[in-house]
């Protein structure tokens, strides 16, 4: 079966997995972990030069950015001013008008503020951003952040890095129902299964980061990931049967020996 | 002259353009983004764009993060 190419922003993509840059035990572990997920679309954080302390090479110097599409997030910012000024410093730096749009609204589930974030889209799309915001798995939001400009909603599967899978599978179905640009579930995804799920319930994508970055073996999760996804997509355009209470048998009933 | 830079207090001994205070601080211009006084600072103004005393100046880069 063919599967059209997931399009954001007028840009086509083979893959349907986006991964993050965080919690790699090396950058050589990353880079081949990045390989093994097939990804097209990388994000990274934007953070201070460590003035004092020059001896590190730079992200960069990981990420071939001819080969990968780079998407600057604003991770870590609480409130629409910085995660603005964060987009136009990553847009700088990697010289991509791309942004994955945080705005967190609490330290301890690290839950988007809508709010800020509706607010942040706005401004930043009038700029000429690309923006995916990473937000609750709220429709309201959702179809409030595709009218403020978003290229992409991503609503969460679970609370970032908590690995708990998809916890509002009715919610994401919702959103994908409504939607009419591409929805990205961002954050929760634990195993392989997860993602797979994801899919199944007819998202376009799927972004993670600790889940492979803090697997045992971040390569192997990133093989697992890939096709997960794909079993996933696959799954979901080849049309599940319909859930019934009662056992169907999948045997002719009839010349059944001894009966 | 005493500028901001990343937060903390950097002495200068004259203003300088963003180009040299790169270099002075051994940073590869291309693999970073500048914030001179609130505004983001395209590369090709880092040549032009003097750094003066009371500046204050973010230099940031790319680091691993997927969420938050």
């Amino acid at each position: 079966m063919t599967d059209t190419p997931l399009v954001i922003a007028g840009k086509s993509f083979r893959s349907r997995l986006l991964v993050g840059t965080g919690k790699y035990p090396s950058n050589e572990v990353m880079v081949r972990a990045h390989e093994a997920t097939g990804a097209e679309i990388i994000t990274v954080a934007v953070r201070r030069v460590n003035i004092s302390d020059r001896s590190k090479a730079s992200l960069l110097d990981h990420i071939d950015s001819e080969k990968y599409q780079l998407l600057p997030n604003t991770a870590g910012c609480y409130t629409a001013e910085d995660a603005i000024r964060t987009a136009r410093l990553g847009r700088e730096a990697g010289l991509s008008n791309w942004v994955k749009l945080e705005v967190i609204g609490d330290e301890r589930t690290l839950f988007p503020d809508n709010e800020a974030l509706i607010v942040a889209t706005r401004a930043l799309v009038k700029e000429g951003f690309v923006v995916l915001p990473y937000t609750n798995d709220d429709p309201v939001a959702c179809r409030k952040l595709e009218e403020a400009g978003a290229a992409a909603v991503m609503p969460l599967g679970a609370p970032i890095g908590s690995g708990l899978g998809i916890q509002n599978r009715n919610n994401i179905q919702i959103i994908k129902e409504a939607a009419a640009v591409p929805v990205i579930v961002d954050a929760g995804v634990g195993i392989a299964s997860d993602a797979a799920i994801a899919m199944e319930l007819g998202v376009d994508g799927v972004l993670m980061n600790t889940g492979i970055a803090e697997a045992k073996d971040p390569v192997a999760m990133a093989e697992a990931m890939r096709l997960a996804v794909q079993a996933g997509r696959l799954a979901h355009l080849a049309g599940r049967i319909p859930m019934k209470r009662y056992a169907s048998a999948s045997s002719p009933l009839e010349g059944v020996v001894g009966r | 002259m005493i500028i901001t830079l990343n937060g903390d207090s950097y002495e200068l001994d004259a203003p300088v353009n963003v180009t040299r205070l790169l270099a002075r601080l051994d940073i590869d211009p291309r693999r970073v983004a500048v914030e001179h006084n609130l505004t983001v600072l395209k590369r090709a103004a880092f040549e032009s764009t003097m750094v003066r005393d009371g500046d204050q100046i973010e230099v940031v880069n790319f680091v691993g993060g997927g969420g938050c």
